[in-house]
């Protein structure tokens, strides 16, 4: 990905139900990062629900359908040729309707079928390009840019990324991974590592960046979720990490709220603090803490920021 | 790390004798271990086009026995019985009631598509796990599970405003499965977070539960989304049998 390239400096937005919902902070700090940098960003216009992790489980073409409206409006009916969803569930989801719409006939009819009947144009593979978060960030300033612009630097600050599920898996969905050279890695991503470090922070090696928190169970099966976000938690310590940087909100609450079961519920305390990589990046950039909704995390992460003269 | 392997010697099974003494030789406590023997005749030949019938079972034909999935599974790691291979391959040879042994944990699966990306079949394990799932609770092998009402109190949200508003979906959950709303650390979650929140921010929150987030116009995607849901339910039934008696009584 060029940084260069000016194509994602004006795009459409997708925040999705949970950056209105327990995910808030998550969608505060992308706008203020967005403002920051100058990026524009255009909410859809009169977006619905992606259909997340459970529509699929009724019908995955209903999930399927839920997400192309979502591509329709912003490529038919605002003219966009790129949406950005920070949410790695919308994302992958976004993602998994193109490759869906493009190679499986049934769900193409599906598509088509229930467009039509709900008023709106089907949309069509190739029409709108879908980022992360990440990619936008590595797609318009880049590392350079984020050295440039780096006022409080996050030197000292140790951080493990978390990736996640969604993000990277499966690799059929994101054809512009593994492309060698400037592209993402599935099986080692690194976008939200080249971030942070532009902005001086210690990178620990975390083995589990791609292991899962358990986030579709969260609720439903709040033993599973528990043990493995312990098990996230555990490793982030072992590798020296103050800090995990996410960048989904399934993850991020899951990670905030376990942390609080596993301590309450196995006895289990882990003292590593929660931030969006938006916070975080936010917080290099000089923008006040309470602009990045630090204080709506669960994971109390403000006195370590204040030691570190970063809030 | 190994494959995982899962054998067919149920433990039950595995039979030894305290004292036992064959032609005059003292073979008793581990020496005398025999495995009970048995023949299988109890097979479902229609399971694998069953379970074919269902949303993410499509690809279960692919599968040749690799066990990849297994080996990558995030569920497996922490309960050995959570074997997709094995569950795969019962399916394919029809072993309803070998299956029907693990009916309990099958839907623990966690959706993290590990074994979805190791498949080099492109099976799709993580679909075949929401298939049987969905197949163990059609055919009445097992209640609906935490896992399933989660979904359709999700689900239901969505067809109904096209968004979602989470407070709202944690109350249906709780309610369908009744538990408690004041769970412990739920209430600790909250007690840590609301002291530190500006009352804007809380009023925010409060406005977004009683006045429901939703997809202006949203009625006519509503009515197409519930029609065709309708129409897969009947054929999932229609694919599993299920109302085969009564259709014939009429």
């Amino acid at each position: 990905m060029d940084g260069a390239d000016d194509k994602y400096r004006d795009v459409a937005y997708y925040p999705g139900c949970a950056l209105e919902g327990t995910g808030h902070a998550y969608d505060r700090s992308t706008r203020a990062v967005g403002k920051e940098l100058g990026l524009r960003l255009h909410e859809v216009d009169n977006w619905n629900c992606c259909g997340a992790m459970e529509v699929k489980n009724i019908d995955p073409h209903l999930q399927t359908y839920l997400s192309s409206r979502v591509m329709s409006i912003a490529a038919n009916e605002m003219g966009h040729k790129t949406v950005m969803a920070p949410c790695n569930g919308c994302y992958h989801n976004l993602k998994k309707a193109e490759y869906d719409l493009a190679n499986d006939k049934q769900s193409a009819a599906v598509t088509e079928r229930l467009s039509a009947k709900a008023g709106h144009e089907t949309y069509a593979p190739g029409q709108i390009e879908t980022i992360h978060a990440l990619d936008w960030i590595k797609g318009t300033i880049g590392e350079d840019g984020i050295r440039e612009r780096v006022k409080n630097s996050l030197s000292g600050l140790k951080i493990a990324n978390y990736y996640g599920c969604m993000y990277t898996r499966p690799r059929h969905i994101f054809p512009e991974k593994d492309k060698g050279a400037g592209s993402e890695s599935t099986s080692n991503p690194h976008f939200m590592d080249d971030i942070l470090a532009a902005a001086d922070a210690e990178i620990v090696d975390y083995p589990l960046k791609t292991a899962c928190c358990g986030g579709a169970h969260t609720l439903s099966d709040s033993d599973t979720s528990t043990r493995l976000v312990l098990n996230l938690l555990d490793a982030a310590e072992a590798s020296g990490a103050d800090v995990i940087a996410t960048e989904c909100p399934t993850c991020h609450s899951g990670l905030e709220m376990h942390q609080v079961r596993a301590e309450k519920v196995l006895g289990k305390k882990t003292t590593v603090k929660i931030l969006y990589f938006t916070q975080l990046l936010g917080l290099a950039m000089g923008v006040k803490p309470r602009k990045l909704g630090i204080h709506e995390n669960i994971s109390d992460s403000l006195p370590l920021l204040k030691q570190r003269g970063l809030a | 790390m190994p494959i995982h392997e899962k054998n067919l010697i149920r433990p039950e099974n595995i039979v030894s004798h305290e004292s036992l003494e064959i032609d005059g030789i003292d073979v008793s406590g581990h020496w005398s271990t025999f495995i009970t023997s048995r023949v299988v005749t109890d097979y479902n030949e229609e399971l694998e086009e069953e379970i074919s019938a269902l949303p993410g079972g499509e690809h279960i034909h692919r599968c040749w026995q690799c066990g990849s999935c297994t080996n990558a599974c995030t569920v497996n790691a922490l309960n050995p019985d959570f074997n997709p291979r094995f569950w795969i391959y019962l399916v394919r040879v029809g072993m309803e009631s070998e299956l029907l042994r693990d009916k309990d944990i099958i839907w623990q699966c966690v959706s993290c598509n590990k074994c979805t990306a190791a498949c080099p079949r492109d099976v799709n394990p993580e679909g075949v796990m929401k298939s049987l799932s969905h197949w163990l609770e059609l055919k009445g092998h097992t209640p609906k599970s935490p896992s399933m009402h989660f979904d359709e109190a999700f689900a239901k949200q969505v067809f109904e405003t096209g968004r979602i508003e989470e407070g709202r979906i944690i109350r249906d959950f709780f309610g369908r499965t009744g538990q408690p709303l004041l769970q412990d650390w739920l209430v600790e979650m909250v007690r840590r977070l609301v002291w530190r929140l500006p009352t804007k921010l809380m009023m925010r929150m409060g406005l977004s539960a009683i006045m429901r987030p939703r997809t202006r116009n949203w009625g006519k995607a509503q009515a197409a989304i519930t029609e065709y849901a309708a129409e897969r339910e009947v054929h999932h039934r229609e694919a599993l049998g299920l109302d085969r008696d009564r259709q014939a009584a009429e």
